[in-house]
């Protein structure tokens, strides 16, 4: 007989996925769409220009960081286990990911404080941003706390999680891979998931927009609404 | 030859009153949003004094224009190498209080409070928290040099002069002020534009305007370090920069922007420049001493048979061309030479002139009398009450030639007009310092004229409007007032 927590595990590792990935996309491109003029960092800097550096700093060099080791033992899982291989190296790679974890986890309760302590900053705060720093708190929280508590993370990753992350890109949910997963990490999944599917709809898809053409354009930029002058 | 057009201003500053209209026109108009009501893309200095935000000038602090080092220039601010670096964290963003706090007054109070042995009074309210607060500081917080020993001392422009001229500035029976009106001067090299990672900031091709693409800003904040007249806005409401239009659904409809047509000082004067598009690199790359010359020298002699034939080639329609030849603009840059550009130093080659003004006349005291003449004709100019040194630090990119030149120009013609209406001064004297300053009787005649006697049609020579090339022809923008800024549909909203 099938159990009501088979249905459950089905519901939050093979069916969330999708549903967050598709309104990540749909949401996404619409809003853009639509609401060009939403897509904005609501930057908070020019309220208070100090507390911000120790916010915004750690926060998003950290999670730079960390985001890019996903991405890394997402894409070449082989390679980071032989990088494994070698005790030091392992040291090496579980120390720096919990350094810029902390530092993420750091930024991000900093940017909460200076939120809830400066009136200024407290007035142009939505909704949205509540929910988004509670969804981020439990994300980055329950990340360091594997990192602390489930040793060699870099390795079971690979082993084990980017198996079912690719089984969700192919179309073909293999949840096992997690079932067998402590509470933390099935939390630190969920919850990833549920970030991904509210993205579309907070200050986030700043990521989205991050100014690529910046670094090849010419410095000045001139628009014509006849079209380019001819010869100019 | 790469032949543009720039819609360009002269500022005479000899005629300013400080009488804040244009500041308030434009308010009106533009900036009476939620979140934009802290800006002033016209505001109107007392100098000495230090502006607004404070200091703006102090370039240290700011890191506002372009700098030269190793033969090209760069960014002060945040260029592309220090993009990664200083995106999450702007270290030279000025903030809110280096502006100033809005507020408004809770004026029910006066109708509601409870009866009382005391009048009831109207207390400020921020306008960003809709809290009671104490106003520490406002715009023209130190208009006519209220609080000077702060506020004045500490003018940027003071550098360079001695102990003694400064405190000359203070001296009470020596006090001099004027005022210095500034919206955005739309520069050639801008580098609000450079900075941009979204390159939502860009200048019109047809008429040099300088706009922010506001769907595409995103908050990177670069725009408002790198400005160094500090004429990017940030909106902290919608999360987006914002800046001075020059009343572009204006100028597209004939009429002149709205500080401009308010002006009752009549100071303000708007027309079309060309230049050469393919020499603005190299003029911003010149030593400063040269700077001055070398933006002039990107100005186009509209008359010139091989400028119009290249304007022809690009595109430039004939009326601009004509409206070029009628400029007041070409006539107090190029042909008179008495309209100077604010900070060339920083390089961004901005399009709006200043007149330089006058000082009070300096009188001579002689035994018992106070004579306003000495031998030297010009000496309320080398004797000024405002220190050349301070205009030249903020006209002249340091140098006081150019200044001098343009204040005795001035003054010769006022002795000219003199020596004709007044006839205190014999018409002898009078042509002996029109000569001195490089300036014939017709020139006389015609920068009086443009100064004193100018019509709405003298000061304001707009291109005619092009309507298939007009954006917002079709919309009304006082329709939209306070609901929608410029062009949306939708009101701004911070976020979703």
């Amino acid at each position: 007989m099938v159990s009501a927590q088979h249905y459950f595990d089905q519901l939050m590792f093979g069916v969330a996925p999708y549903l967050a990935l598709i309104t990540f996309f749909l949401g996404t491109i619409q809003r853009y769409r639509a609401q060009a003029f939403s897509y904005s960092s609501l930057s908070s800097q020019f309220l208070e220009n100090k507390r911000h550096f120790w916010g915004m700093v750690p926060l998003h060099y950290g999670i730079l960081v960390v985001l890019g080791g996903h991405v890394v033992a997402f894409m070449f899982p082989r390679e980071v286990l032989a990088w494994n291989g070698h005790p030091i190296r392992l040291y090496i790679l579980e120390i720096s990911a919990l350094v810029f974890g902390l530092l993420t986890l750091l930024g991000l309760v900093m940017a909460l404080v200076r939120r809830l302590v400066y009136r200024k900053i407290r007035t142009v705060t939505s909704l949205a941003d509540i929910v988004l720093y509670a969804l981020l708190l439990v994300q980055v929280g329950s990340g360091v706390y594997v990192a602390v508590m489930c040793s060699w993370g870099s390795s079971w990753f690979a082993a084990s999680a980017t198996p079912y992350l690719w089984s969700i890109v192919t179309l073909d949910p293999d949840i096992s891979y997690v079932l067998a997963m402590p509470f933390a990490v099935k939390l630190h999944i969920v919850n990833a998931f549920l970030v991904i599917g509210f993205f579309p709809f907070t200050r986030l898809v700043h990521v989205l927009v991050i100014p690529n053409p910046y670094l090849w354009r010419k410095p000045q930029v001139v628009r014509w609404n006849r079209g380019p002058g001819s010869g100019a | 030859m790469n032949v543009r057009s720039q819609v360009s201003m002269v500022f005479h500053l000899d005629k300013c009153i400080g009488c804040h209209t244009c500041s308030i026109a434009c308010k009106n108009i533009w900036t009476d949003r939620k979140g934009t009501d802290y800006m002033w893309w016209n505001n109107v200095e007392t100098k000495p004094g230090t502006g607004f935000p404070t200091q703006w000038e102090d370039q240290d602090k700011y890191k506002g224009g372009w700098e030269k080092k190793n033969g090209s220039i760069n960014l002060k601010s945040t260029d592309k190498k220090r993009i990664a670096l200083n995106i999450f964290h702007n270290p030279h963003m000025p903030s809110m209080d280096d502006y100033y706090e809005p507020w408004t007054y809770d004026y029910q109070n006066l109708f509601t409070a409870k009866e009382g042995p005391d009048q009831p009074t109207a207390v400020p309210i921020s306008k960003v928290t809709g809290e009671q607060i104490n106003v520490e500081s406002g715009p023209n917080w130190d208009d006519d040099l209220g609080g000077s020993p702060i506020y004045a001392a500490n003018d940027p422009n003071l550098d360079g002069l001695s102990e003694d001229q400064k405190a000359q500035l203070q001296a009470i029976e020596r006090l001099v002020f004027f005022y210095f009106p500034r919206i955005c001067n739309h520069c050639l090299n801008p580098a609000c534009v450079a900075s941009c990672p979204s390159g939502a900031l860009y200048k019109r091709g047809e008429d040099g305007i300088v706009l922010i693409d506001q769907k595409k800003c995103r908050a990177w904040r670069s725009c408002v370090s790198a400005c160094p007249y500090k004429k990017t806005y940030f909106n902290w409401f919608t999360g987006k920069s914002e800046k001075c239009i020059l009343c572009f659904p204006r100028v597209e409809t004939g009429q002149a922007p709205a500080c401009f047509h308010s002006c009752v000082g009549r100071i303000r004067y708007l027309g079309v420049l060309l230049y050469d598009a393919d020499r603005i690199e190299e003029v911003c790359n010149l030593p400063d001493e040269e700077l001055i010359e070398g933006h002039r020298s990107l100005i186009l002699d509209p008359n010139d048979p091989e400028v119009i034939k290249a304007a022809k080639r690009n595109g430039i329609p004939d009326a601009v061309v004509d409206s070029a030849q009628q400029s007041p603009i070409y006539k107090f840059v190029i042909d008179w030479r008495i309209a100077l550009p604010p900070h060339i130093e920083y390089r961004t080659m901005p399009m709006l002139y200043y007149v330089p003004p006058m000082s009070p006349v300096m009188s001579v005291r002689n035994e018992d009398t106070i004579e306003h003449v000495s031998d030297n004709l010009f000496h309320d100019i080398d004797e000024a009450r405002i220190p050349m040194k301070f205009l030249a630090n903020l006209f002249g990119g340091g140098h006081e030639a150019k200044v001098v030149y343009a204040l005795r120009k001035q003054k010769a013609i006022r002795w000219y007009r003199r020596a004709l209406t007044v006839g205190d001064v014999t018409m002898e004297t009078a042509k002996q310092m029109l000569n001195e300053a490089d300036c014939t009787v017709d020139e006389a005649e015609a920068i009086y004229r443009l100064t004193s006697l100018c019509t709405f049609e003298e000061r304001f020579v707009i291109p005619p409007s092009h309507r298939e090339e007009a954006i917002e022809m079709s919309q009304d923008p006082h329709e939209r007032r306070q609901s929608t800024g410029f062009g949306f549909l939708a009101g701004p909203r911070r976020g979703l």
